[in-house]
């Protein structure tokens, strides 16, 4: 996994709220036994016509979202299934950074494991970054704060492991084979 | 002692790391139920790193979401249809092989949906944690067991440790007062219980569903409630466990026996939530008013009683969007609006009842012209008894078509689709936008307001279906 630092990126924006991770990624395309390459159908039904041509309107394959690597989403973004598609098709596609008033519970969780970092902002600072797609926005994660344009920062929670294993760019497995003893011992107590 | 809540019990008794403000907690995990979509990532990952699985006796694999329902297919006799899918199939049987994981295959008369066959085989009880890379892993929460779904990182871990690192969620209490009506069902419930606390109203909370209307219910039917409950948010959604519950996995293939089996009951028996114990959170549910439900948008939160309308917003071009994609506009009554597709299927509603509750509506009628009707049990073991039982007579007499078991139609990725434009009454949990095919529009309902609408051709009130059934 990529550790995050900070992130200085502009936004792209989808202000929908509820965007479930069957637009996020279709089922049909879970087919795969890889991980790599998914970004090409990140928002697939949204990006392409039914001939699998480029949508020119849609907010992804406009010229301005080339390189942003912050997605500013609806509430609710990442509901429904718990495929991990998603957050390899988003972070496939360059994005690192996804922003909301609430994500959903195993998408928030798989994002955190594939270095994409969701970030939860107040109801003020959510509608000021939807109505100006394209902001130029800093995302720290050593201190927890995403700054907007005009150098006002609000601070953003993280749980401090997730936190831990993003700024070192480490997965948990390796914390969890160090408990080794700790889980023998347990399997054993209730043998 | 202090009064807890079931989840904390189960919570608590799983802890082999509590947490700190630096760590989440070391959950040990009873069960590991895998299937062939989120799972070969999780197996490349062990075999690069030359790890094993820890306990296989604690992992149970079976195939379902890519799986095919004809059963030339299912059987061999033609090659499977969907080639990736036909590949993720033989990447499980490899990955179960070469790890010794216990495979119920494409073959297996066990096979099923993961979460119908997990308590089918005894496998789900009441107490354990469970895991799944599938977010419905929330229907085996009827047993009294702690049971989310993960992602495929995560199924890695289980694979490799047994344990997940989790920090604690918060508990939300559903009260449900009252009876459900005749004609009314739990998939009916939880509709309604979805469209009152949002479709993000249980996010960071595990449900406790409880009272009159829950502990009335058949373990098919607190399977329907709890499945769901991540439709509302929620990672997990548990029952209390009761004699319902211990009458359903008495001599199945894994539950407890003999001595063993009134040691475990005894165990069971003190999970409930003690008197006194607090929730983060209560929310208070009518179950006697309820009607049939249906959906008429894009999430599960966007339902209506079956005679009622579709709600008209000012000012909300989500709710626009989402109806000019199902082609509805507000004020428009639903009953009476024509069905092109009927979907009886999937972990919230093929299990015998629910098919027996189609049945009961379709016995000697006939599905309209024009409309598709497609019936896939949850799990070949309920398609032997409903076979046993003569449904599938009474299904294919409508003209309606009678598969293997798989998840099917839910997600259309084994080639089983509705396609564009097409409404679709289905008894699954999803409607969102190309769930059922690229365009298609689903209406989620429960298995008698699905087969009522495959002999009207149009969406209506199951309740006069039923009724005539009766006399």
């Amino acid at each position: 996994m990529q550790p995050i630092r900070t992130i200085e990126s502009k936004t792209v924006v989808l202000p929908s709220t509820n965007i479930d991770t069957d637009q996020i990624i279709p089922a049909r395309f879970l087919t795969t036994t890889t991980k790599e390459g998914l970004g090409k159908q990140l928002f697939a039904d949204w990006r392409y016509d039914s001939a699998g041509a480029t949508k020119p309107d849609f907010v992804l394959n406009r010229p301005e979202a080339t390189g942003c690597s912050v997605l500013v989403a609806g509430r609710n973004f990442g509901c429904g299934s718990s495929r991990e598609h998603a957050p390899w098709a988003l972070v496939d596609f360059g994005f690192r950074v996804v922003i909301s008033t609430e994500i959903a519970d195993i998408f928030r969780s798989n994002s955190l494991k594939n270095g994409l970092l969701p970030v939860v902002v107040d109801e003020t600072t959510h509608q000021w970054l939807l109505a100006n797609p394209g902001a130029q926005v800093k995302v720290d994660l050593e201190t927890n704060m995403l700054t907007l344009p005009n150098g006002t920062s609000v601070t953003f929670p993280i749980e401090s492991f997730a936190r831990y294993c993003l700024l070192n760019g480490t997965d948990e497995l390796g914390f969890l084979q160090q408990q080794a003893d700790a889980i023998t011992r347990f399997e054993q107590g209730r043998a | 002692m202090n009064a807890k809540t079931l989840f904390e019990k189960v919570w608590e008794q799983h802890q082999v790391v509590p947490e700190t403000a630096d760590t989440p907690a070391v959950l040990y995990i009873d069960l590991h139920l895998v299937h062939e979509v989120t799972s070969p990532q999780a197996f490349s990952l062990l075999r690069s790193l030359g790890l094993k699985v820890r306990r296989t006796d604690r992992t149970l694999a079976t195939m379902d979401h890519s799986t095919p329902t004809d059963p030339d297919e299912v059987f061999g006799r033609v090659p499977i249809k969907v080639e990736s899918a036909a590949k993720q199939v033989k990447e499980l049987e490899k990955n179960a092989r070469e790890f010794g994981v216990e495979l119920l295959g494409l073959g297996s008369d066990q096979r099923g949906i993961v979460h119908v066959i997990g308590p089918e085989q005894g496998a789900t009880q009441p107490g354990k944690t469970i895991v799944c890379g599938d977010s419905h892993t929330a229907t085996h929460g009827a047993f009294g067991a702690l049971a989310f779904g993960i992602g495929t990182t995560e199924v890695g871990h289980v694979l490799a440790t047994q344990c997940l690192l989790q920090r604690r969620p918060k508990t939300l209490a559903i009260e449900v007062k009252g009876r459900l009506a005749p004609g009314v069902t739990a998939k009916d419930l939880i509709l309604a219980i979805i469209g009152k606390i949002g479709v993000s109203g249980g996010t960071g909370h595990v449900i406790e569903y409880r009272g009159e209307a829950i502990e009335a219910m058949s373990m098919d039917e607190r399977m329907t409630i709890c499945n769901m409950s991540i439709e509302a948010g929620a990672r997990a959604g548990m029952i209390a466990p009761d004699e319902t519950t211990f009458a359903y996995l008495k001599g199945r293939r894994f539950a407890p026996q003999g001595a063993d089996w009134d040691k475990a009951v005894a165990e069971w028996r003190k999970l409930k939530t003690d008197p006194g114990a607090r929730f983060d959170r209560v929310v208070e549910f009518d179950a006697s008013m309820l009607e049939p439900m249906i959906t008429y948008g894009t999430h599960p939160g966007m339902v209506v009683p079956i005679n009622g309308s579709v709600p008209t917003r000012v000012n909300d071009p989500v709710h626009d969007k989402s109806l000019a994609y199902m082609g509805l506009t507000g004020g428009e009554k639903l009953a009476g609006k024509p069905i092109q597709v009927v979907f009886v299927g999937s972990c919230t509603n093929a299990r015998l009842s629910d098919l027996e509750l189609a049945a009961s509506v379709m016995k000697g009628r006939k599905v309209a012209k024009g409309v598709r009707a497609l019936i896939v049990p949850g799990s070949q073991q309920i398609k032997r008894e409903a076979e046993a039982r003569g449904l599938d007579k009474i299904f294919t007499d409508a003209g309606a078509e009678w598969r293997e078991s798989g998840c099917s139609m839910c997600l259309g990725m084994n080639g089983d689709l509705v396609d564009k434009g097409q409404y679709a009454v289905s008894t699954s949990n999803r409607n969102f936008e190309g769930r059922q095919g690229i365009g298609a529009r689903t209406l989620l309902a429960s298995p008698a307001t699905a087969a009522a609408a495959a002999i009207a051709g149009r969406i209506t009130d199951p309740r006069e279906y039923l009724q005539s059934v009766a006399h």
